[in-house]
């Protein structure tokens, strides 16, 4: 919905690619780079403006506080006390003081400056490297003014794909489930907020349990599971208009919905006389196939990003495990074994690793492994935990986590955790009441 | 063998569990609510009608029914002739130690194991339906093992 009146002009002031700096995400962020993110310069007028429609004293401070916060959230960059800068942040926007920005220890350095023109929000920003003394990117966006926190997500992807080398995920949003109440009649809602947090909107009422959404590939479609009517079914929801609809018509349970990376159909399981097997169901033409046949429970499918196989778990070897095959359920192989059990495989949008929940002498982990079950690394140990959701580029899982309740069954919490792919920087992610089943969206602008 | 071995192991840590426990509360010993880790007690049980328990209980990751669970489910069936206006929905759960998908088609599979033992007794397919919850509604909240063996059950409630 936002998507169709962001309406971005982007300016490509090209500079020469000469960086010094260039931050290494495949290590663990030991070291964060220092970055100086000046508030972006803003006029009178335009403050003015800005404030009469946003209720924001200063719109270009707010902007930069949404990238520092970005990029302090990412492990990878350490963004500087503003108290310490030297330079007011029009003069630095035209040409920095790179001595003063290189005495408090600034490698890299963002600057920019909002305007406000025919009624919409202008912002250009600029990246600069400190030590080289060299402008590295100029950026200019105009958009409606109520977008503006998706435009400092927007300039923290540059930032982060220009120092890093790799796209960003923070122009993004969360689906997930709101979860409130005693712990033997939760009540579920979904709910979906940008990946900072901001933003929640609720978009079901609480009504019927709902369970486990996932965003079409373009985020306009979720699709998830709803005991509408106390009959469990897969259903889709389009986020624009809330049109709701059941997917197919199956005489018993439909659950563990996924789209497939085409957007065009929805895989997911069907439990019928006690058996559960993987279908899928063609969105246009509503042709469903029969991907499993076999007596064991067939769940949490998930494609490979190029559509041509699946990942899925089952307990066909007696215990639940994680298995491979063709998209037309061809050549099933097995490749999760190690000790415990194994499950929720997601195929990484990089289309290399798969990542798992694993159920070991009572500790749950999320992990990861190549795709043919070699490299398996192991990145949180936890009371309980599961069902992680890639990032769009593939660095960073965000999965949920439950607490052990004390001998009276109290203390119950479900939250939201994220953790870097190298196993760093986990942590929680505030959502205001309990969550959990968290789906991360594509970029949405792009 | 490794499987003599998986089972020494699982048969010591039971043990030392039930131990434990036994330490923990000194009172109420649990081994006197669970047999291996299938719930044997009554305090969660309701009635559909007198002496005809609604639920049965399961052992972890398993489906299959006990000789207790076989006993309180040829009683529903009994009842359920008797009473031949009376449909009934099976509901399955899962304990909370298992990932919400696979759990719901446990929940699934364990009513589904209580409906065809109704029906080898007599009880027509048309009567029964199920409807699985997965870890969704325990009836004890706590973090047990107590706690779970009494949320792997399947309930039989009455449609009508």
């Amino acid at each position: 919905m936002l998507l169709r009146y962001l309406f971005i002009l982007l300016v490509i002031i090209p500079t020469k690619a000469f960086a010094l700096i260039e931050v290494d995400i495949t290590r663990g962020n030991l070291n964060p780079l220092p970055v100086a993110v000046s508030p972006l310069s803003i006029d009178d007028k335009s403050k003015e403006n800005f404030k009469k429609i946003l209720k924001k004293e200063d719109l270009g401070s707010e902007i930069s506080i949404v990238v520092e916060n970005n990029l302090r959230q990412s492990g990878l960059f350490n963004p500087l006390n503003k108290d310490a800068f030297l330079q007011e942040p029009d003069v630095a926007n035209l040409k920095p003081r790179f001595e003063d920005w290189n005495l408090i220890k600034a490698q890299a350095l963002v600057t920019g400056k909002v305007t406000f023109v025919d009624e919409k929000l202008r912002v250009e920003f600029r990246l600069w490297d400190v030590l080289a003394g060299k402008e590295m990117m100029a950026l200019a966006f105009t958009t409606v003014p109520s977008n503006w926190r998706r435009v400092g997500h927007i300039i923290t992807d540059k930032v982060y794909e220009r120092l890093t080398g790799e796209k960003g995920y923070f122009d993004t949003r969360i689906i997930y489930v709101s979860e409130e109440g005693p712990k033997t009649r939760r009540i579920k809602k979904l709910a979906i907020m940008d990946q900072d947090g901001f933003n929640n909107k609720y978009l079901t009422l609480g009504n019927e349990l709902v369970l486990t959404p996932r965003f079409s590939p373009t985020n306009q479609m979720v699709t998830y599971l709803s005991y509408f009517r106390n009959l469990p079914r897969v259903y889709l929801l389009d986020i624009e208009t809330g049109m709701q609809e059941v997917v197919g018509d199956f005489p018993g349970m439909t659950f563990a919905p996924r789209f497939s990376p085409d957007g065009k159909k929805i895989i997911m399981s069907f439990a019928k006389d006690g058996n559960s097997d993987i279908y899928t169901m063609d969105l246009e033409n509503r042709i469903v196939e029969r991907i499993t046949n076999h007596p064991s429970i067939d769940t949490s499918p998930s494609y490979s990003p190029d559509g041509k196989r699946i990942t899925f778990n089952s307990d066909r070897s007696g215990y639940q495990q994680i298995y491979v095959m063709d998209s037309n359920g061809k050549n099933v192989k097995r490749i999760s074994f190690g000790n415990g059990l194994y499950g929720t495989p997601v195929w990484s949008p990089r289309g290399d690793l798969i990542a798992f929940t694993k159920l070991h002498k009572g500790k749950f982990y999320i992990g990861v492994m190549r795709t043919d079950g070699t490299g398996a690394r192991l990145l949180t140990e936890n009371f309980y935990q599961e069902a992680p959701s890639w990032s769009p580029n593939g660095r960073v899982l965000i999965f949920y986590r439950e607490t052990k309740t004390n001998s009276k069954g109290e203390g119950f919490t479900a939250k939201l955790w994220s953790i870097d792919l190298t196993g760093y920087n986990e942590k929680m992610v505030e959502t205001e009441t309990d969550a959990s089943d968290p789906s991360w969206s594509s970029l949405l602008g792009n | 063998m490794n499987l003599s071995k998986i089972l020494k192991n699982a048969f010591l840590i039971i043990l030392a569990s039930l131990v434990l426990t036994a330490c923990a509360t000194k009172k109420t010993s649990t081994t006197g609510q669970m047999q291996g880790d299938t719930y044997t007690g009554t305090d969660t049980v309701k009635e559909l009608a007198k002496g005809v328990p609604d639920r049965v209980f399961f052992a972890t990751n398993e489906t299959v029914l006990t000789t207790a669970s076989r006993e309180t489910l040829r009683k529903q069936a009994g009842w359920l002739r008797k009473n031949s206006d009376i449909n009934v929905i099976l509901e399955g759960h899962a304990d909370e130690r298992g990932t919400r998908e696979y759990n719901l088609a446990l929940g699934e599979r364990r009513a589904n194991s209580a409906k065809d033992y109704l029906m080898t007794y007599g009880i027509s397919s048309d009567r029964i339906s199920v409807l699985s919850y997965g870890k969704e509604r325990p009836v004890d909240s706590g973090s047990s093992p107590l706690a779970w063996s009494k949320n792997r059950r399947s309930v039989t409630v009455k449609a009508n």
